[in-house]
């Protein structure tokens, strides 16, 4: 069978990477004194070389994890530069853009004047984006809400910051984090004051700096008492990005009857067909659900990455408390993905849901890893847990890790997961009524994915739902 | 309805083919006019539905040689959705389950790829969803079918009227039905084979792979065919499939035997 099947999967990534980068960059290499150049030049505070600097002396006392169920070569960290003052050359107009990097766009729907952004191409020749973003800006301040890159927070608001930041995931909690809270260098930063609700669907395309926020970039997303938000990060178009180990860390942190929403697609460079390249995402994503009856949802579409290391999570620490994560994630070729959730119950009556769809092709190897903690306090707790996977083609993986602890008897867990594999007579079914393969594939897949994209901001999901067509899309003929 | 004059839909000249290097069709000739309806008949692995996919293109069967035309054209010169798109259907014995896409979007995408393919108008979803009610109609379908997913967990009657719904929708020009009446009650054949009956005209034709002769009671075939070890062994009229529910196979091989010396 199968040529059919791996025709299909075997679409080359067309866009590489087109963007030469001139940049300022610190020599390679980690110790102090490359903390204490990062924090130097971006002017911070005391406290903050200090939270480096902690993190840093944790960072050296720990290793490197090898339970995840992946493998690549050993990263040197004494040969990677840590920081880095990117200027991408700008093109000068779209007429210079890959024609092949701009099908992709259209075929994605990507809005005419975001292609520009994405693309590379002065914004403000297409398009006046300070405008945009200023006019976004004022919008929001009217509210109160603070969404600014996490540089500009700590120098316009350094005690929202140094509250929170690593609240949620200390500096020492595990060694990516550790690495990422020694060394990041820029991010986002978003503050819902109490009873807000954010007007909008907060878009890392719109924040300054987006471009810039490098390699170990860093999140922190708080809202207040009866506050609300939905934030997406990402985008369904190709990431360009010449750094090829990324270590994020996201915080959210929801106080009573909050509310937060957090939408990702993900579709870094994953290698070519042999395997070769590819971007390893080594991230730490975590809320903590602070107040009674607050919310934490977590959406993400995983397609790409050489390596994908990722547990969005969900502190369940107020009453009635609700976490949630749906999750795609899909590789092809020799992409490894080991990504999944934890949802630690500690309040009383919080409740959590677990929905993750899994699709493996080409050579890839695909791996659930979920924890569901019920405290010994967390009274009433409830999860639900879905994990499907889909194989399409017999040289690809599949697999299902779930850890259940239970300490407390009146808790309620439910764990359902299925196996199921694009066959060949299914394949043939839709021929027999005129449908080609990749539409066909991409209806399975769709179908499959559905729960999941259901949970994404309207267009966010049109976009997936073709993202993963593209992805899949062979030379079926 | 035989007529003489009418056009060769389907033209099988000596086909054989292999399913993993198993040679299981040894020389199959056939013609199927419009307006006709034939029934293939034959005991259990004699090749039948082999015969059936075939001649829709399905991958695990190899072609080794012969030649079908339909409608003057090489069948084989098509992948397996040209030749669904060209008009030809197949009716699955097992009609096959695709969980989560849903049956209405499964039936739309392929009828708007075999109209598009015609250049005929498509039908956004709101046309459709009209278009296709009636048709169900036709088959005393519950519309909740449309919210289903494709064939999963359907009944096997259930299986069976999804897939003359989708031969209602396509309008091929020959549809091939195998096995079409296994797994049906008597109250779900007389609908389904009724749903068969007012789609055929004189423009298209019929092939019926069966076992029993109940169902050509209610589709009454022009020409009923034996097929055994490969090979259709002997062909008749209606009558024939009466002739072989009462007395079986047995003696149509010993004649076939008989008349040409051959072992089967």
């Amino acid at each position: 069978m199968s040529t059919v099947l791996e025709n299909l999967v075997n679409q080359p990534y067309k866009h590489g990477f087109v963007t030469e980068i001139e940049s300022d960059v610190a020599p390679k290499g980690l110790s102090e004194d490359t903390i204490r150049l990062i924090s130097a030049k971006k002017n911070e505070p005391e406290w903050l070389l200090e939270f480096r600097l902690n993190a840093y002396r944790h960072w050296l006392t720990m290793a490197e994890p090898t339970w995840p169920n992946v493998r690549y070569p050993k990263i040197d960290f004494q040969n990677i530069s840590y920081y880095s003052a990117p200027k991408p050359k700008k093109l000068k107009s779209m007429d210079e853009v890959d024609p092949e990097l701009l099908r992709t766009f259209e075929k994605l729907g990507v809005p005419m004047n975001e292609r520009a952004a994405l693309a590379g191409v002065a914004v403000d020749v297409i398009f006046d984006s300070v405008s945009v973003a200023t006019t976004y800006k004022q919008k929001l301040a009217e509210v109160g809400i603070i969404f600014c890159s996490i540089s500009e927070a700590v120098r316009e608001h350094p005690e929202l910051v140094r509250k929170y930041l690593g609240s949620v995931v200390p500096t020492g909690d595990n060694f990516y984090a550790a690495l990422n809270s020694a060394v990041f260098t820029d991010g986002s930063f978003c503050f819902i004051p109490k009873g807000v609700k954010c007007p909008m669907e907060l878009s890392t395309y719109f924040r300054i700096n987006t471009q810039d926020s490098g390699q170990f970039e860093r999140t922190l997303i708080v809202a207040e008492e009866g506050a609300s938000v939905s934030y997406l990060e990402g985008c369904t178009a190709p990431k360009f990005d010449t750094n090829q180990l990324h270590a994020a860390v996201v915080e959210l942190v929801a106080l009573d009857r909050a509310d937060i929403k957090y939408s990702t697609v993900q579709n870094w460079y994953a290698g070519d067909e042999e395997g070769r390249g590819g971007i390893y995402n080594f991230v730490t994503k975590r809320g903590l659900c602070k107040g009674v009856n607050s919310k934490i949802s977590w959406t993400q579409v995983e397609t790409g990455s050489a390596i994908t290391w990722k547990y969005p999570s969900c502190v369940l620490l107020g009453d009635n408390s609700i976490g949630e994560f749906y999750s795609v994630a899909l590789t092809n070729h020799y992409q490894q993905a080991d990504t999944g959730t934890k949802m630690i119950h500690i309040g009383k009556n919080t409740r959590s849901t677990i929905i993750s769809k899994g699709i493996s092709a080409g050579r890839s190897n695909n791996s659930y890893r979920g924890l569901v903690r019920i405290g010994p306090k967390a009274e009433g707790a409830r999860n639900y847990s879905q994990c499907d996977s889909m194989l399409i083609g017999s040289k690809c993986g599949a697999n299902t890790f779930p850890y259940i602890q239970v300490h407390n008897s009146t808790a309620k867990v439910e764990h359902e997961a299925t196996t199921s594999k694009i066959g060949e007579d299914q394949l043939f079914y839709f021929q027999s009524r005129g449908i080609g393969n990749e539409e066909a594939v991409s209806m399975i897949i769709n179908g499959f994915c559905k729960e999941v994209f259901q949970q994404l901001p309207m267009e966010f999901a049109v976009e997936a739902t073709k993202l993963l067509g593209l992805k899949l899309e062979g030379s079926v003929g | 309805m035989i007529n003489a004059n009418a056009t060769v839909l389907l033209e099988v000249r000596g086909l054989r083919a292999t399913v993993a290097g198993v040679e299981i069709l040894k020389g199959i000739d056939l013609t199927v006019r419009a307006g006709e309806a034939h029934a293939i008949m034959g005991p259990n692995g004699s090749g039948k539905s082999t015969f059936a996919k075939a001649l829709a293109g399905h991958p695990a069967y190899e072609v080794t040689s012969g030649e079908v035309l339909l409608e003057g054209k090489d069948l084989f010169a098509l992948s397996p959705e040209e030749r669904a798109r060209a008009g030809v259907f197949l009716g699955f014995q097992y009609p096959v389950e695709i969980p989560g896409v849903s049956n209405s979007g499964f039936l739309r995408l392929a009828y708007n790829t075999v109209q598009g393919a015609r250049g005929r108008d498509e039908l956004d979803p709101l046309e459709f969803d009209d278009f296709v009610r009636e048709k169900m109609k036709l088959l005393d379908m519950d519309p909740g079918f449309l919210d289903r997913s494709v064939n999963d967990g359907f009944s096997g009657g259930e299986k069976k009227r999804n897939e003359i719904l989708q031969m209602a929708l396509l309008e091929p020009k020959l549809a091939i039905l195998d096995e079409t009446d296994s797994g049906l009650d008597i109250d779900a054949l007389r609908v389904v084979a009724n749903g068969v009956n007012r789609l055929l005209t004189p423009a298209n034709a019929v092939v019926l792979v069966t076992h029993y002769q109940r169902l050509l009671n209610y589709i009454v075939p022009d020409y009923v065919h034996v097929m055994e070890g490969g090979r259709i062994i002997k062909t008749g009229g209606k009558e024939l499939a009466l002739e072989l529910e009462t007395r079986g196979y047995d003696w149509v091989l010993e004649e076939y035997k008989g008349k040409t010396g051959a072992e089967v």
